[in-house]
């Protein structure tokens, strides 16, 4: 019966296990083998020679890489902090209004990031409605807020909201509610209860959500570019330009292998933390 | 056991909107005392329990542990503290760091708080293995006996249980009532037991209080409850009961013998006798009080037979013998008595006073 079982499993799977070998393996081992690639060459067929990584090493790109990861790390923080209290909210206290404020984060990603992302843009840029009102009400303008790394942190908290906000709350609900109640009746302070049994209970969500928001930023562009103007460049931003401006495909592709090293460790970390089975509902 | 009560409560009402949960009602409960709150889902009972540890505030009154009026402190400030229903232990944390947590809360000393966590597993008969164990490696006996520890080592003033044992199978149950009772004498703590069932109460308690919708209807040791309880509700609770209504010393279907007719003559109330007071008669055998029927069916508890006897115009008379004085079954006509020293009279207006 166990045996039945198993086959009829992965039966089941198949259908998603050759769509993700075609569409998520393939591609990966494809950027793997471009870049092992002598510089500027357009086929996979060549002798392997580790150049790309190379230059990656000798030419600075660790500092892309370490704007990349520590911007995201940082948006990643922040919409903990931010989030928390509002996906508690969501989890315990709202009720009905948990449906309202559901509707109205999801219906921003029915718009796309770029146009979104240019609104604030309007609103931030000099001339802009910010600034625009400043210089009208008070006579004295500003440069705009545009271009530094500060409004891409921002833009970077915005776009990502969503991705963190949503695990946090199905964290928060996890949480039992006689388990809060018990260690206040032993004689916790509510600081004490955040620490000692909300954190560590709601851990699943927050890894998940905190996982999600910081690979995703890791690997964002447009914050960067729109908000950011050139105020730094990020690693993703130079994988597009080897790809495209600067024609080597291979440095591209090993820029790309040191991101997906990187935040694909990270991920797996975190997900052998989190208890997954159990943020499903399943146990 | 000192004389002054440890903990008064004095006219607590609670209202929830138009619902009164509790009206006003007043209760001493003395040091070392085991008294369990009993009544039926609805009574107010688990109301009382969370004002009494702090999870709510009272709308009227006062409670007072000592000479410390505590109705308006919140429960992490009171010195007193509870075992859930659902045990409300902390999964993500071991057996030992359960029973140390109120422990790390005050910052005592790690090597302290182990010794004392080892000391607790030793009270609750738990081998000192458990320390490291993880909560949902614990059976549901193990689980009761962890919650215990835990609160124990928060050291409190009392202890308050809400109905920890409802979930356990029978068995289970009836262990760690005997345990509860023991751990009881041993600590000498004064324990507020909240229960729906009065044989855990009865087996464990010095003193209940029934309870019915808010108030108490009657505060007392169990023996005294049982024999002789102050209205028809609390008659009722406490298991299987004959109640005859009888007006100026007489109650119809009844036969009263020179002694009964004297003792109730003129007297007005609803009658108690319990099915294990009633005997069945042998021809020719007298008691103080007698009445016939029909057996209408038997029931076999074990070591005892029950019997329900239909009578003609009355409500039918339940009647527990032991097995050995079983007579023969459904459709046999019996004549039945009862002594007068097993009779309580339950006078009208008790019915709907307040303890």
């Amino acid at each position: 019966m166990q045996r039945r079982d198993r086959q009829l499993g992965l039966l089941y799977a198949l259908p998603i296990g050759v769509f993700l070998a075609v569409a998520f393996l393939a591609p990966i081992l494809l950027v793997a083998a471009f870049s092992t690639m002598p510089p500027k060459v357009f086929s996979i067929w060549n002798l392997p020679d580790f150049s790309a990584y190379y230059t990656v090493i000798t030419q600075g790109y660790w500092k892309t890489v370490a704007w990349s990861l520590g911007m995201s790390m940082a948006a990643t923080l922040i919409l903990f902090v931010v989030c928390w209290p509002l996906a508690y909210g969501m989890a315990k206290v709202f009720g009905r209004f948990s449906l309202v404020l559901t509707i109205g984060v999801v219906m921003t990603l029915f718009v796309s990031e770029n146009i979104r992302l240019f609104g604030w843009v309007l609103t931030l840029m000099k001339g802009g409605l910010v600034e625009g009102y400043v210089r009208a009400w008070t006579g004295t303008g500003f440069d705009g807020l545009l271009y530094n790394v500060p409004v891409i942190v921002f833009g970077l908290c915005y776009v990502y909201l969503p991705f963190m906000l949503f695990p946090l709350a199905q964290g928060i609900a996890m949480v039992p509610e006689d388990a809060r109640a018990a260690a206040f009746d032993l004689g916790a302070t509510r600081w004490q209860i955040f620490r000692e049994i909300e954190l560590p209970l709601a851990m699943p969500g927050i890894l998940v959500g905190s996982l999600l928001t910081f690979v995703l930023a890791a690997g964002a562009l447009a914050e960067t570019k729109l908000l950011g103007g050139q105020a730094v460049i990020v690693i993703a931003e130079e994988v597009e330009t080897a790809f495209t401006y600067g024609q080597n495909w291979p440095l591209g592709a090993a820029l790309a292998m040191v991101l997906i090293v990187i935040v694909g460790g990270i991920a797996i970390w975190g997900v052998g933390r989190a208890d997954l089975d159990r943020m499903m509902g399943r146990r | 056991m000192s004389d002054q009560p440890i903990l008064r409560i004095n006219a607590l009402t609670k209202r929830f909107n138009e619902f009164t949960a509790l009206h006003g009602i007043d209760l001493n409960v003395r040091d070392g005392e085991f008294l369990a709150i009993v009544g039926p889902s609805g009574s107010g009972k688990t109301t009382l329990i969370r004002l009494l540890v702090g999870m709510d505030e009272p709308t009227e009154g006062a409670i007072w542990l000592r000479d410390t009026r505590i109705d308006a402190v919140p429960a992490n400030k009171r010195p007193t503290c509870m075992v859930f229903q659902s045990l409300a232990l902390f999964p993500h944390r071991s057996v030992g760091q359960n029973i140390e947590f109120p422990l790390k809360l005050r910052k005592v000393a790690p090597a302290t708080r182990k010794a004392r966590a080892l000391e607790l597993l030793e009270l609750l008969r738990l081998p000192a293995s458990y320390y490291d164990k993880r909560i949902d490696e614990c059976s549901g006996g193990e689980k009761q006996r962890v919650a215990l520890a835990r609160a124990l080592a928060f050291d409190p003033e009392i202890l308050f249980f809400d109905e920890p044992l409802s979930a356990l199978d029978y068995r289970l149950r009836k262990t760690l009532e005997k345990e509860l009772k023991d751990l009881h004498r041993r600590t000498g703590k004064t324990f507020i037991y909240i229960t729906h069932s009065l044989e855990e109460a009865m087996v464990m308690s010095d003193r209940i209080a029934i309870m019915k919708a808010g108030r108490f209807e009657q505060i007392a040791p169990a023996a005294e409850i049982y024999a002789r309880p102050r209205s028809r509700f609390v008659a009722e609770f406490m298991g299987e009961v004959n109640l005859f209504d009888m007006v100026d010393g007489r109650v119809p279907g009844l036969r009263f013998g020179p002694r009964a007719s004297n003792l109730f003559v003129g007297q007005t109330g609803t009658l108690v006798v319990r099915p294990e007071s009633v005997a069945l008669l042998a021809p020719g055998e007298e008691a103080d009080v007698a009445l016939e029927g029909i057996i209408e069916s038997e029931y076999l508890l074990g070591s005892r037979v029950q019997y329900t006897v239909a009578r003609e115009g009355a409500d039918p008379v339940t009647v527990e013998v032991l097995r050995e004085n079983a007579v023969g079954g459904s459709g046999a006509p019996v004549v039945m008595g009862f002594g007068t020293q097993a009779c309580h009279l339950i006078a009208p207006e008790a019915r709907d006073a307040a303890a």
